[in-house]
């Protein structure tokens, strides 16, 4: 790669359970003004745009259509990607990169309090033949993901447990959080069984919000901004849809996804190289995995570390400051926009409560949630 | 900036109804493609999808449920949608994959079952419009295509029976093409006289729905002439959308189009289009849509479009030729294969290998559109011998 | 290597619909259960909530002098947030129209029976900018005779039956 590419703006709503007062097209409005403020750019000097949406998700059955206005982008190059954050982020530096455009900016929202009938939906990305006729709970899938990977790896409930308790925590001094609190490891483990060993407190519950991003090639972004933060690496893939021939235990496309980012962004020995993670736990055992899919950790050893604290703001190797999934809110799509904000933010030194010291480099990873099995991976550095 | 070739190509056949799962036909496109260029599916470092409305399909995410047909298993794969410009945006997002230096090679790849929609697709296009201000009034498709048609034709003073020509060169076409699903001799008196959808709109002024798939393999200079002697280039790369306030725009030329088309020529190095352009694709999901394309990639003077029709411009042996292929008319409508379809054919024509279909005087240069969303998006690729 | 006809056509079955519902292929059958309610936000709220009082409201952008409807919080060409609220005429022009024989599912009305074809139509509003239309149905006017620049006015539901909805108008016709 002859060219590198930075992220020189960004903007949120914040995220909360509801957002009655405002409709989609105020809510990524809002996020948009305040990226493009922060990037210091006016709509009409940036290149393109990528939207992130799946209709369903919306209600709409082309939601592309409803995605120009609200960005400054009538007119304009702009496109769906339908899918995660982190591919709209990886297909807009693509663009920057193949020289098409100098400034992009990447765009997700989510408003999933709009979605009455949520599992519903969940089951009709389900496959049509095989597995929709079962009947089962969308929840079902990750139960019997998170009953295999304990046993693979020897991780325990109350690990993951612990996962809850530290996000959740976390929460409660980000600003931005929608679902902060204070529990004990044992009211997470005495919560409702929703299909075992998963119970309710280790779903994450669902937020509303909007997330833009401002990216800019080298030389505009020193222009630009006095601390852009670049990409140094970036990957996605995606493992196989067929519930049946799936490896249950591991999360094989955030293995993959993160050795496609380390190769680009050379690096070679990762728990060292990088200070902290954002990582996708939209059910709490998906921290663990993904952080051991991702080489972060040893198979078996995320758990452990867990429970040792060492993934706590002040621990070894920091994971989910911001609370994550668990205690931000499930947005869909969208996750993967609030981990790369938080990493930017931490990056700047501008995380307000949860701020980590000396960090240079850090990683943001989604995944697109049950039924899939599809995620990205974003290094970042300042 | 890299040089992207097409270097191979797979198409199956459209049919209404085919017995094969979206998969499976995404699968027999792909395969063809690879098979047409004896490459691997190791050969390829990554997979764009283009597919239309989920709710043809009947799946949620279906972008996921495709991804192992169209062999993505294990690689990067992403899914692009922009409604019905989708399938000329899927080899656009496929050349950012490759022009970017990230990726030598991408496998584009457009799937749609509309059949699978009960009791017929077109109702999944009730939910096209805003839910609050135009759903509660049950519109459809058909009406705002009517609506464009009218515009255009009173704006310009153009006449049904002038516009039903593009029906009758389309499908007289399309009966050279393998891929075809209903294609035919008519007459422009077939068309006034078939049954009225929403007037201005006919039945014969609309194309069929289908189900098929599509497939284009994108490689970087250096792969791709090691793979072929007849790479053809993706030269030219343009997309645009409009407002998604519909009712505040003047429906009878579309802007979108000739900013994406702009965007297309200056990159390709095209300063008179309707000069270098030897061979078009423009998107025909209904007779006049060609016309408004045409003139909004600037290939026609706006207001000459239907002149050009009856003298013969836009016939395969024409200074012009148009939707060589039959276009969706007459080869079919299954929304993202069908886009892919178009560009399909101007790559067969630049190698000189369309069969039937050809057009004389060794054509070195074409362009091909794709439309959608709310009469919003204009998707164009200019292509390369 | 071209592709040739052989290759093409073995590439997928044809069906007719029939060998579907008379279950000559197996077949899965699924109904989705998709519902939402969706928060329309300041503008779309207030433009709901005023129709149902028999007003039409609309916005201003101070910057490009347009007043919007349907009303927006911002403009979208000028990128900023749009200024005062205006209320507009319920009369407007016929900027294109159809005359539609199929309803939504594709189903074809019995116009041979005697059924009015649909009438769908843009209109610009009155006291909105030029070119600002809305989309409506016209009623009680020969779909026939409806011509570009016709001048018509909304037909209200009465106030009781008002829920803040666009059907609050139940379609346009022709002033005479």
């Amino acid at each position: 790669m002859t060219k590198r590419v930075a992220i020189i703006g960004v903007g949120t709503t914040g995220f909360r359970a509801t957002t009655p007062d405002v409709s989609y097209r105020e809510l990524t409005y809002e996020a948009a003004t305040k990226a493009y403020l922060d990037a210091g750019v006016e709509p009409k000097q940036i290149d393109a745009f990528v939207a992130t949406s799946e209709d369903f998700l919306e209600g709409y059955s082309i939601a592309d259509e409803y995605s120009p206005d609200q960005l400054g982008a009538v007119l304009k190059p702009i496109y769906t990607v339908s899918g995660d954050f982190l591919q709209s982020l990886a297909s807009a530096q693509m663009m920057i990169l193949s020289g098409v455009a100098n400034i992009a900016v990447a765009q997700g929202m989510s408003k999933a309090s709009n979605m009455l009938t949520l599992s519903d939906m969940v089951t009709f990305a389900m496959d049509p033949i095989y597995n929709r006729p079962l009947g089962e709970s969308p929840h079902a899938v990750a139960g019997m993901e998170m009953a295999r990977f304990l046993y693979e790896t020897g991780t325990t409930r109350e690990q993951c447990a612990q996962v809850v308790v530290k996000n959740k925590r976390n929460a409660l001094t980000n600003p931005l959080a929608g679902h902060g609190v204070a529990l004990n490891m044992d009211y997470v483990l005495n919560s409702e069984i929703v299909s075992s060993p998963l119970a309710q407190l280790d779903i994450s519950p669902h937020s509303d919000g909007a997330v833009v991003v401002v990216l800019a090639e080298e030389n505009t972004a020193k222009v630009f901004s006095k601390k852009p933060i670049w990409i140094r690496g970036i990957g996605w893939c995606s493992d196989t849809p067929g519930l049946e021939t799936r490896n249950w235990g591991q999360a094989v496309y955030a293995q993959m996804a993160g050795d496609m980012a380390y190769k680009m962004a050379g690096i070679r020995n990762p728990r060292k190289e990088i200070n902290f993670a954002e990582i996708n736990d939209e059910f709490s055992y998906k921290e663990l995995q993904h952080l051991e899919a991702l080489r972060l950790f040893k198979k078996g050893e995320a758990g452990l570390v867990t429970e040792m604290g060492g993934t706590e703001i002040s621990g070894e190797f920091p994971v989910n400051p911001s609370g994550g999934c668990l205690g931000v809110g499930n947005l869909f799509d969208l996750n993967g926009g609030h981990t790369v904000l938080e990493v930017v933010l931490q990056l700047r030194g501008e995380a307000g409560k949860n701020q980590l010291s000396n960090i240079t480099t850090g990683l943001a990873q989604s995944w697109r949630g049950v039924p899939t099995t599809t995620g990205a991976v974003v290094i970042l550095s300042n | 900036m890299r040089r992207v070739a097409i270097v191979g190509a797979g198409l199956t056949k459209f049919y209404r109804n085919t017995l094969e799962t979206p998969k499976e036909l995404a699968y027999e496109a792909t395969k063809m493609a690879l098979d047409s260029c004896e490459m691997r599916l190791s050969d390829i470092d990554s997979v764009v999808m283009g597919t239309a409305p989920d709710a043809f399909d009947g799946i949620h995410m279906k972008g996921e449920y495709l991804s192992d047909g169209a062999g993505a298993f294990r690689k990067p794969y992403m899914r692009n949608f922009v409604g019905g410009g989708t399938g000329v945006f899927a080899p656009i997002h496929g050349w950012f994959h490759v022009a970017s230096g990230m990726f030598d090679t991408c496998l584009v790849v457009c799937e749609e079952k509309m059949s699978s929609a009960y009791p017929h697709p077109a109702g999944a296009f009730l939910t096209i419009f805003d839910h609050t201000t135009e759903q509660p009034l049950f519109p459809t498709l058909i009406w705002i295509f009517a609506i464009e048609m009218n515009r255009f034709m009173t704006t310009h003073g153009y006449r049904k029976e002038d516009i039903a020509r593009v029906a009758v060169k389309n499908k007289k076409n399309a009966m050279d093409h393998p891929s075809a699903q209903l294609p035919a001799e008519i007459t422009v008196e077939d068309v006034l006289n078939s049954e009225v959808m929403a007037w201005p709109v006919n039945r014969l002024d609309i194309s069929p729905t289908s189900d098929g798939a599509a497939c284009l393999i994108l490689a970087a200079e250096h792969v791709a002439r090691r793979i072929t002697e007849k790479p053809i280039w993706l030269d030219g790369v343009g997309w645009c959308l409009d407002s998604a306030y519909w009712c505040t725009r003047d429906l009878y030329y579309p802007d979108y189009l000739e900013v994406a088309a702009r965007q297309a020529y200056k990159m390709a190095g095209i300063k008179e289009p309707s000069k270098e352009i030897h061979i078009a694709e423009p998107y025909d999901p209904f007779t006049y849509k060609e016309l408004h394309h045409i003139e909004g990639l600037m290939l026609a003077p706006r207001g000459k479009s239907v002149q050009m029709l009856v003298d013969g411009v836009f016939n395969r042996d024409g200074n012009l030729p148009c939707s060589p292929s039959g276009g969706l008319l007459g080869v079919g409508n299954p929304i993202a294969a069908a886009g892919l379809m178009k560009v399909i054919e101007l790559y067969q024509q630049l190698k000189g290998e369309a069969g039937k279909r050809q057009v004389p005087g060794n054509p070195s240069c074409g362009v091909a559109n794709a439309w959608g969303d709310l009469m919003q998006v204009g998707t164009v690729v200019v292509l390369r011998k | 290597m071209e592709i040739t006809e052989k290759d093409v056509l073995r590439t997928t079955t044809k069906l007719s619909a029939n060998d579907i519902l008379d279950g000559k292929v197996l077949s899965v059958k699924w109904t989705p259960n998709l519902k939402y309610a969706w928060d329309n936000g300041p503008a779309i709220g207030r433009y709901l909530a005023e129709l149902k009082n028999g007003n039409v409201i609309a916005k201003k952008c101070n910057s490009c002098n347009r007043v919007m409807i349907p009303p927006r919080m911002f403009c979208e060409l000028c990128w900023r947030p749009s200024d005062e609220w205006t209320f507009v005429h319920d009369t407007g022009t016929v900027n294109t129209w159809v005359v539609s024989h199929v309803d939504w599912k594709a189903g074809r009305l019995d116009i041979a029976g005697g059924i009015r074809p649909y009438t769908p139509a843009v209109i610009e509003i009155d006291g909105a900018s030029k070119g600002m239309g809305i989309l409506h149905l016209l009623d009680e006017v020969d779909p026939w005779k409806i011509f570009r620049g016709m001048k018509v006015k909304a037909v209200w539901k009465p106030a009781e039956e008002r829920t803040g909805s666009i059907t609050d108008i139940k379609y346009f016709k022709p002033i005479e």
